[in-house]
This record gives structure tokens, C-alpha cells and sequence, in this order.
């Protein structure tokens, strides 16, 4: 059995790291078989086979969604970002800047510590007041 | 490797977990400041001033014929809260003792706590920071002891913060003798003061250790504003055979950006 999704030892990671690297393994290879089958499906002759193919290809679409849902719900800034992109119209690259931009800038208006930090990651705490 | 040298303290990854979460609860009750102010960061640890925005004039010139301006800005500060922990007190950390002694370093969290309420609501000129109570350009409102007038000065502060157009929620930061005061009172017919004076500001009332009296401020944003570079972090400095020296740290910047918006009730 492999375990080729992690790339630190197993041992040292806590659980929720393992998990998360699941699910991102598990999101790859969701999008693999829907790459596969659209290559399949582009060049089947046979009708029934085709709608077979589609209908697995259906099964993947729903798959590749709910851990895609899963890692957004376990990573704020990463939900924050895709919101900024996922379902809008309009150019997708400038979303992306966008999105990534005022999600970063929110993190830090937050307090949120920067990557890589050891701070106690305190920051502000308007709102904890009573 | 951070300017922190975690890395060279005698300490398990558990116990730096420990450490850190005794820091965190003993910190948040106490940072008063931080529940009403805007803040900004961290930028981390290089960051070392904020811009003003602003210039004073050079009275000299390296050649003739050019006038010059200086920037001005506001360095930022650090503070430290050293303290020491038991190497034995931490060896039985790591064995799984709940009731390891972390006695100083709940001194050092009050400690630095105190210090950053204090600059920012009474200043610290040694830094350049003005804080809250010394900015306000209105005058003072006498708090004193006898409860059953504190809606009616809280009152006079709200009301003095409308007249300059300043809106509202109002928050009120109230030093701890008149805090118990406040929690220990009940007015006719059993209400709490507590809640009188919440309806009054319509935003938080704080417990604001370091505060002297109260101070009720204007809690629309972009009054008062905290710039964080690093922000609160447990460092270490060395060790020997019994103890283990570590330190809190913090650095900052604190500037008043509207002293209309803000009221004193001193004590």
C-alpha cells in the first residue's frame, strides 16, 4: 500500500494534516478519472457505452465536489479565495488576483499571524468584548 | 529559525503548546485595549515604523537653491516580560502533570498586559504614543465611587461625543475598582447596572486592568489605531541546570487618529 500523499513522515503529521492530505490525494485523482472519461467518451462509438461512461463521469463530478467542499469547510483563506472565484462570470484571472488579494489583506486586518509565524496569534479582538 | 530561538529552549514541541495556550488564556481577559481599538497586522518582526504621512521641514540643504522635507514617522516599540519556568516544573509537564506551575509567566502575561493597556489609554511619552485618555478633547467627567451616577456621566460622555458628530456604538473601558463596582450594583427594581449602561453605548463594556477610571470611545472605526509587527510571541533567552528564561514580546505602534472621539472619567 502506498502512501504517496505524504511527502513529511506519516508519524510526525498530526491527524487533521493527514487528513486533509487524503482528501487533497483524493480530490487528484477525482479530477483524473473526469479528464480520463472525457477522453474515452470523445472517441466511443457506441451509444449505450457512451451513456455509461457519462453516467460515471456524472458519479466523478459529485465525487471531486464533496472533497473539494470538505477541504474548503477545514481551510478559511482557501474558501475565502475560491469564493471570490468559483461561479462568477467575467474574466477568471483578474477574480483570482482579486480574490486572493482581499482575502489576504482580510487575514491581516483580522490579526491573523503571517505564515510561518510563532506568534500566540492573538491579534485583535473587537467583538470578544461583551 | 525566528528571532524567537524556541528552537534552542530546553522544551518539548508539547510543552511549547502548553506554554503557549496558558499565555493565550491568561492574555485575551486582560488586553483591553485590543477589544475597542482598530488593529492592524502583524507585519513582522522587521517592520520598524508607521508612516505618518506627514513631513517636517530641514533647515539646511546640501546645495543652494532646493528646499528639503523630512519624513516623519513612528517607530514602533517593543516590550518584553521576562520570566522564568522550573526545568523540574516543565520535565513534569511533559509527563502529563495538570497542575504544572506557570505562576511567572501569568505575572509576565499581566504584566506586558497591563503595559499596552496603559500606553494606549494613558500614553507613553517615552515612546511618542499619545494615548486615548490624553488625546480627547473634551474635558474630563469626574467618575468617582457612587455608582447610581455612572448612567448619567456615561451619559454626559455620549452625548458630548454626539455634539461633535462623532457616532456611535460607544464603548466604555472601565478601570477594575469601578468595573466590581459596576458588576456588584443593581439599580431600582433589581436592574443591573451592567445592562443600563450597555444600552446607553449600544457596544461592549470592558474590564480594563491598568486603565485609572474609564474612558468612553467611539467604536464607528478608524479612530484609534494599533499597527502590530510582531505580534504577542513567547521567546527564549537560555538556561541553566534549574531554570529556563523565556520572555514575552510584543512590538507596536499606537496612534490617536481622531482625539474628538473619545471621552475620560477620571476617578
Amino acid at each position: 500500500m502506498g502512501f504517496d500523499q505524504y511527502h513529511e513522515p506519516p508519524d510526525e503529521l498530526p491527524d487533521e494534516t493527514r487528513t486533509f492530505a487524503r482528501l487533497c490525494a483524493s480530490l487528484t485523482e477525482e479530477a483524473e478519472a473526469i479528464g480520463w472519461y472525457a477522453q474515452r467518451i470523445a472517441i466511443e462509438k457506441d451509444h449505450e457505452a457512451r451513456a455509461i461512461m457519462l453516467d460515471a463521469q456524472g458519479e466523478e463530478f459529485k465525487h471531486f465536489a464533496m472533497d473539494l467542499e470538505f477541504l474548503l469547510r477545514r481551510t478559511p483563506l482557501w474558501r475565502e479565495i475560491a469564493q471570490g472565484i468559483l461561479f462568477q462570470s467575467g474574466d477568471i484571472v483578474e477574480h483570482g488576483e482579486e480574490a486572493e488579494e482581499g482575502a489576504v489583506e482580510d487575514a491581516a486586518a483580522r490579526g491573523e499571524p503571517l505564515a510561518g509565524s510563532v506568534s500566540l496569534g492573538i491579534g485583535g479582538l473587537r467583538g470578544a468584548a461583551s | 529559525m525566528s528571532h524567537l530561538l524556541r528552537e534552542h529552549a530546553p522544551i518539548t514541541e508539547a510543552t511549547w503548546a502548553e506554554i503557549d495556550e496558558e499565555a493565550r488564556e491568561r492574555l485575551v481577559p486582560m488586553l483591553a485595549a485590543r477589544k475597542l481599538v482598530d488593529f492592524a497586522g502583524p507585519h513582522g518582526w522587521e517592520h520598524s515604523a508607521t508612516n505618518l504621512g506627514r513631513t517636517a521641514p530641514l533647515g539646511s540643504t546640501p546645495f543652494e537653491g532646493v528646499t528639503a522635507r523630512q519624513r516623519r514617522v513612528l517607530p514602533v516599540v517593543e516590550l518584553w516580560a521576562p520570566f522564568a519556568l522550573s526545568r523540574e516544573e516543565l520535565r513534569d509537564a511533559d509527563r502529563g502533570a495538570a497542575d504544572v506551575e506557570y505562576g511567572p509567566l501569568d505575572e509576565a502575561a499581566r504584566r506586558i498586559a497591563l503595559a499596552e493597556n496603559r500606553a494606549i489609554f494613558h500614553g507613553w511619552e517615552a515612546a511618542g504614543i499619545t494615548g486615548i485618555a490624553q488625546a480627547s478633547t473634551h474635558a474630563p467627567i469626574p467618575l468617582g465611587e457612587v455608582c447610581s451616577r455612572y448612567p448619567r456621566h456615561v451619559a454626559s460622555a455620549v452625548e458630548a461625543l454626539l455634539r461633535v458628530g462623532v457616532d456611535g456604538p460607544y464603548g466604555l473601558a472601565l478601570g477594575p475598582a469601578a468595573y466590581t463596582r459596576v458588576l456588584e450594583t443593581s439599580e431600582h427594581g433589581g436592574y443591573p447596572l451592567l445592562e443600563h449602561l450597555r444600552k446607553i453605548l449600544g457596544g461592549p463594556l470592558v474590564w480594563a486592568p491598568g486603565v485609572d477610571g474609564a474612558v468612553v470611545v467611539s467604536e464607528r472605526g478608524g479612530d484609534f489605531l494599533f499597527e502590530s509587527g510582531d505580534d504577542l510571541s513567547v521567546g527564549y533567552e537560555a538556561h541553566d541546570t534549574e531554570q529556563v528564561q523565556l520572555y514575552l514580546l510584543e512590538s507596536f505602534t499606537f496612534r490617536v487618529a481622531t482625539p474628538e472621539a473619545a471621552v475620560a472619567l477620571t476617578p
